[in-house]
């Protein structure tokens, strides 16, 4: 019999539930996203709690974190972009929670599902939108013509400058999502291949397991570097409007 | 060509998309060394900026994968 690889992706409603027509079961990954939530809140509630001058070792992981997304924060939108730092904070702990949690044996990768990372990229690209009309008004529209353009090249300039805008969400969902579903995907056919091989062949695939989760862990955290980082990029693009051209880059 | 065999083909030559990513992926590191061998000292600021590359490079092999799953999805 044929399986398909995207098997374990399957969600299955464990209490099926119905407000109005829309449906909003409890199935694993909602429960796995609960976990993370009540995880990432107590591990910064409780490395936040009893603050120290020389940090115990939860303070110091929280430390690291905050000062982590700070980092990028002021190095992608300068200091005004700090105002959004619970946002970008939120998203990046959020992400990269889902991304580690997903790898235990027997859980879910939530961001392995197209619509969680499609509403994250949604709102950061709508974010940025709103953001941008509010300060800018009608002159954001300039974002689409990248500064010292020609004039006679604004009909070739705008479309294409419009379809890589356009692009910005769709890309940024389909990275992470496509990220993590591939990592566990090669994971999944490379156990096949453990197990069909039997002990005479077996171990080397599974051997390569290994390496393969050790190189999950670092995908787990590039990705939502990534994600974070493209999302300050697209907030300071909005924010900023072609100045302040030695933040970005 | 039966149509089955047909789809089949068409995965194969989305995961071909991978050639590209692999070329990327080695020009990035390969760049990096040669960077970090010119200036260690800039080694933490240029190694930020490979793990973006790599990872946007690996996403672009990684759109061939998701046709490969649509054309999967399509074939029943």
């Amino acid at each position: 019999m044929e399986e398909s690889p995207l098997h374990p992706f399957e969600l299955h409603n464990y209490i099926p539930l119905s407000v109005g027509g829309i449906d909003i079961s409890i199935n694993k990954a909602v429960i796995i996203m609960w976990v993370v939530v009540a995880l990432v809140a107590f591990l910064m509630l409780k490395a936040g709690s009893a603050r120290q001058l020389v940090p115990g070792k939860l303070q110091s992981l929280g430390e690291m974190l905050v000062d982590f997304v700070r980092g990028i924060i002021l190095d992608t939108m300068g200091k005004d972009g700090m105002r959004f730092f619970p946002l970008i904070a939120t998203l990046f702990l959020f992400i990269l929670f889902c991304n580690l949690i997903g790898l235990i044996p027997g859980s879910y990768t939530v961001t392995s599902q197209i619509v969680v990372t499609a509403v994250f990229a949604c709102v950061v690209y709508g974010l940025s939108l709103v953001m941008g009309f509010l300060l800018h008004g009608a002159k954001f529209l300039g974002i689409l013509v990248p500064p010292g353009t020609p004039g006679w090249l604004l009909p070739l300039m705008i479309p294409i400058e419009l379809i890589s805008q356009l692009a910005r969400p769709i890309s940024l969902a389909v990275r992470l999502f496509a990220n993590m579903t591939a990592g566990h995907v090669i994971l999944g056919v490379l156990f096949g291949l453990a197990i069909s091989g039997g002990l005479l062949i077996g171990w080397l695939p599974f051997a390569f397991t290994i390496a393969m989760n050790g190189l999950e862990v670092g995908i787990a955290f590039i990705q939502a570097y990534i994600f974070t980082v493209l999302t300050c990029v697209y907030l300071g693009d909005a924010f900023h409007l072609h100045g302040h051209d030695d933040h970005a880059h | 060509m039966d149509s089955a065999a047909a789809a089949l083909l068409g995965m194969g030559l989305a995961a071909a998309g991978f050639a590209g990513a692999g070329v990327g992926i080695g020009y990035i590191f390969g760049k990096m060394i040669e960077a970090v061998a010119r200036q260690p000292e800039a080694e933490a600021r240029v190694g930020k900026y490979m793990w973006i590359g790599f990872a946007l490079v690996e996403a672009i092999a990684l759109y061939g994968l998701v046709i490969a799953f649509i054309i999967m999805g399509l074939r029943k």
